[in-house]
């Protein structure tokens, strides 16, 4: 049996990444490297209001100051910033009316991800905004949406058409200067996603972005802007895969979130960036800052991820429970198997009376893949008859990768109740003996065990994505797990 | 002169007394433990204090206890009446008493005690200059070098402390207690070392007290060394009951050889700023390691306990226990870090930290960490910080238990979990009795308390009005 396993778990350690191909496309690039000048030329190049081009320049400044962090559990080799192309852009013929004006080499690679923007546009029900390196290419759905008032499409589109909300929303969760990335962000974020729920409205269907890493030498520094007005609903679904390069990329996005009084938003995260090679060259360094503010009362936030790509994910989804009775959420499937590592987790931040917070991580371990949960939970002072509730939960395949727990807590009143608890273990050799005994294969009995794992996180996702997030666990496990 | 007076404590206050006091400080020193000071005292010059810049030290700040002026000895102060400070024992146990004064060893003429038995008991200053073989086979060699400011310092200063050497499969008849009080007439900054060496199969109990005798400020700076060989079984207890002046840094590093056993119980119920570090390193197979803390602190008082356990070989089982009780404005910070390396496999590692925090103005720090490099392992771990459960509350006070006596029935039953783990019956009756009296706030420093409290005769009572039930 234990030679079986091993079998296992090396075809599990050795699952191909599907979304490696390259698309072939002119694309519109900066020179390499970093500077004043490359940040005015992307200002320039998106047309921007000079308030833009100052908070760029703000930023960039304030960088040149910051060094890149070393306390992450992670192993990360040299970034040269100089080395990295801050700009890239399908190149576009001229400015698109319709779905049919797209080039067809760019609908073809989101249909050959899944992601196909007319199918989807007409029978799931979803909208999706799709990013190619850097850029938006396609809002779908956005006429229909526009009917209630809501406002989704590109981070750019947003700023020529909507500039006093980005003025009076940008930077007011993750400020320029919050950290290494998310100041490198702010400089050079080329695009991304917009979405205002006006007050009172609940978004009939799901939101959705799909990011997409085309050229080679590029980083992709996206920067989504999510406002929930009071009363209102929005469920957000974000996806990302990228080519097989033996060079590492540089992802380095930033997601806020604001929810006015009563307003509720659910942001959904399936990451499949590439992974790199099982000797752990190339893959994509996600370095990711994403942060909600619950601003009202009664307000709600609530993240969910399923993280199984990326060379290095470094990524907290946090919440700032400020209004009084407001929920933060936190659910976390992280997988890492090869020479993958993962140090991600989440901050709870109770500022407000009443508030609560929940956080689920599961972290699945395999290969030489190290697995990090690193979380905050602070109740301040007066925060007082707050509750959390957490459990981090690690599972660890084959003898070489590692599961780490770093949880952070910190209390300031009496009232409040704070409960944290975690298990580290292999996949239970009785679990496997009852399977088999009931005739089920030892690679079913895996696959069925760790699914069973993730489940508590897998069904808080939307149900299109649930049904992709379970396929990309079985795809980890295929040629071993059915 | 051996005495420097009224001098807050910096960096370069130290390297200046090093380098005035050398010839004091080496005297005693065999060859190896001068070099390793001169190693130690190199690397201090380099890593400063603490600050809470660092991550271990990020919610403990030594800076306004490092700001006070301190007097700092090289030589012990004459004329202490010992007897009368170490009135200080336990009710009906049996123990061997051995007393350090602002960290000195307490000589009565006789610095080190050779028992029947071939133990070794009293002044490592004696022992550096009798026993060079066995100091320079264990001096120094588990607190390594370059790992803290403190350490190093201790490492290059100390000139004394407490030295036991259990040979192989003796077992100490009785407990022994080691005594360490604070008594100056002025601030005082001190740095004692003890080795405490157990032989193969050896069995020891060992009360590591530290208490303080008036209200004056202290900065004690203290690192033991624990070596367990093949084997042998360690029962260690660590009570602090100091003034809420005093600054208490507890390093203590225990390497278990295999099949060793550690049980330690750290009671800390009173001092201004404490901090525990305590290191486990599991250097052979199939050791044990339960590892227990109770703090009850009030006031200003700050508790910090980082315990590591270094699961450095497989088949070692490690449990760590820590409980607060947090009233007033205090602060706790329990960092419990386990650390499973990549062939410890069938490791069995928990930790637990719980609080209760009484006040608005108290705060709790929990860092319950885990680090895994081995799949064949069960680790967990669980933190919770809250109140006294208000349905148990309701149920006692519905039987007509007042709602005073319920909270202390209820706080001393929290407490009790980790009093409950002490296997010296005498010792456990005190300590009831004295978390009892802590929790009603009439526990004071040595001079008031610890003595005649309860005896097994006359068990605590709480005060339940029994003609309403």
């Amino acid at each position: 049996m234990e030679s079986d396993s091993n079998k296992i778990i090396d075809s599990f350690t050795q699952g191909d990444y599907k979304f490696g191909f390259i698309t072939d496309i002119e694309t519109d690039m900066a020179p390499k490297g970093l500077n004043e000048d490359i940040i005015r030329f992307i200002s320039a190049k998106k047309n921007e209001p000079e308030f833009m081009l100052e908070f760029r320049l703000k930023a960039y400044r304030h960088w040149l100051t910051m060094k890149m962090p070393g306390w992450a559990n992670l192993k990360i080799a040299p970034i040269d910033f100089q080395d990295i192309i801050y700009y890239a852009a399908p190149k576009k013929k001229k400015q698109l009316s319709g779905l049919d004006e797209v080039d067809p080499e760019l609908l073809d690679t989101f249909n050959k991800l899944g992601i196909s923007l007319e199918e989807q546009k007409k029978l799931s029900g979803v909208a999706v905004d799709a990013v190619m390196d850097s850029v938006s290419v396609k809002t779908t759905f956005s006429d229909t949406l526009s009917k209630q008032g809501i406002i989704f499409c590109s981070f750019s589109e947003a700023v020529q058409k909507h500039p006093d909300l980005v003025k009076q929303y940008m930077g007011t969760v993750v400020p320029y200067t919050d950290n290494f990335f998310a100041t490198l962000n702010s400089a050079v974020f080329t695009d991304g996603s917009f979405c205002f729920i006006p007050k009172g409205v609940r978004c009939p269907v799901e939101l959705s972005t799909y990011f997409r890493i085309n050229a080679a030498n590029t980083g992709q520094f996206e920067r989504t802007l999510i406002i929930a007005e009071e009363g209102a609903y929005v469920s957000y679904m974000e996806g990302c895969t990228a080519p097989q390069r033996d060079k590492n990329q540089l992802h380095a996005a930033i997601v806020e979130i604001i929810a006015l009084k009563d307003a509720s938003v659910k942001y959904s995260t399936v990451q499949n960036w590439y992974p790199g090679n099982k000797k752990g060259e190339g893959g994509i360094f996600n370095f990711v800052t994403k942060r909600g503010i619950c601003k009202g009362n009664n307000s709600k936030i609530s993240w969910t991820q399923v993280e199984t790509g990326s060379a290095i994910t470094w990524k907290y989804p946090s919440c700032i429970l400020l209004g009084d009775n407001s929920v933060g959420e936190f659910y976390s499937v992280a997988v890492t198997n090869n020479m993958q590592q993962a140090d991600t987790g989440t901050k709870m931040q109770h500022l407000g009376k009443n508030t609560k917070s929940t956080i689920i991580s599961k972290g699945i371990s395999a290969g030489h893949g190290n697995n990090s949960y690193r979380g905050l939970v602070r109740i301040a002072k007066n925060a007082v008859n707050s509750r959390n509730y957490s459990q981090c939960d690690s599972l660890l395949l084959g003898n070489k990768c590692g599961a780490h727990t770093f949880p952070y807590i910190q209390v300031e009143n009496k009232s409040s109740i704070v409960e944290h608890e975690a298990t580290t273990s292999k996949i239970s050799e009785d679990q496997l003996f009852y399977c088999q005994q009931r005739g089920i294969g030892m690679e079913s009995a895996i696959g069925l065990i760790v699914n069973g794992y993730a489940k508590e996180v897998l069904k808080q996702l939307p149900m299109e994505f649930a049904v992709e997030a379970q396929k990309l666990l079985s795809i980890s496990l295929e040629g071993s797990v059915g | 002169m051996a005495t420097e007076v009224k001098e807050i404590i910096t960096k370069e206050r130290m390297i200046a007394l090093f380098e005035k006091h050398r010839k004091e400080i080496f005297k005693n020193d065999p060859e190896p433990v001068s070099r390793l000071r001169q190693r130690a005292f190199d690397s201090f010059a380099e890593l400063g204090f603490p600050n809470n810049r660092m991550e271990e030290w990020r919610n403990t700040d030594l800076k306004e206890w490092l700001g006070k002026t301190y007097d700092y000895h090289f030589r012990p102060l004459p004329g202490m009446d010992a007897l009368k400070i170490f009135r200080c024992n336990i009710p009906h146990l049996d123990t061997a008493i051995i007393g350090q004064i602002n960290g000195w060893y307490v000589s009565k003429d006789v610095p080190l005690i050779r028992l029947g038995n071939g133990m070794i008991l009293g002044s490592l200053a004696q022992a550096f200059k009798e026993y060079p073989e066995i100091i320079g086979l264990h001096y120094g060699k588990y607190t390594g070098i370059g790992k803290n400011g403190l350490t190093d310092l201790n490492t290059a200063f100390a000139q004394d402390g407490i030295f036991i050497y259990v040979p192989d499969n003796v077992h100490s008849p009785k407990p022994i207690q080691l005594i360490n009080v604070i008594q100056h007439d002025e601030n005082i900054f001190l740095q004692s070392r003890n080795l405490i060496l157990l032989g193969k199969n050896a069995r020891l109990s060992l009360v590591h007290c530290d208490d303080s005798y008036n209200h004056q400020a202290s900065f004690s700076n203290i690192v033991t060394e624990v070596h367990l060989d093949e084997g042998a079984f360690l029962d260690h207890y660590k009570l602090q009951n100091l003034n809420n002046n005093s600054t208490l840094i507890s390093n203590t590093e225990f390497q278990l050889e295999k099949d060793a056993e550690l049980v330690s119980n750290f009671i800390t119920l009173n001092g201004g700023m404490l901090r525990n570090n305590t290191s486990v390193l599991f250097n052979g197979p199939h050791g044990t390691a339960n590892i227990y803390g109770l703090y009850l602190m009030d006031r200003k008082q700050h508790i910090d306990n980082h315990v590591y356990v270094d699961h450095a070989s497989p088949d070692c089982t490690s449990v760590e226990s820590f409980k607060g009780i947090m009233d007033e404005s205090s602060t706790g910070v329990f960092n419990g870090h386990v650390f499973v390396r990549k062939d410890a496999q069938k490791t069995n590692a928990t930790q637990s930290n719980r609080n209760i925090l009484l006040t608005d103005t108290a705060k709790i720090y929990s860092k319950p960490f885990l680090e895994i490099y081995a799949d064949d392992v069960k680790c967990g771990h669980g933190s919770t910080t809250g109140q006294l459960d208000t349905e148990s509350m309701f149920y006692l006070m519905q039987r007509g238990i007042g709602p005073e006596s319920a909270r202390m029935l209820l706080m001393f039953a929290f407490a009790n979990e980790i009093v409950g783990k002490i296997s010296i019956p005498e010792l456990r009756f005190r300590i009831e009795d004295m978390v009892k009296k802590r929790l009603q706030g009439e526990l004071q420093i040595c001079e008031q308390c610890v003595l005649h409290c309860s005896t097994p005769e006359h068990p605590m009572e709480f005060d339940i009005d029994m003609s309403k039930v």
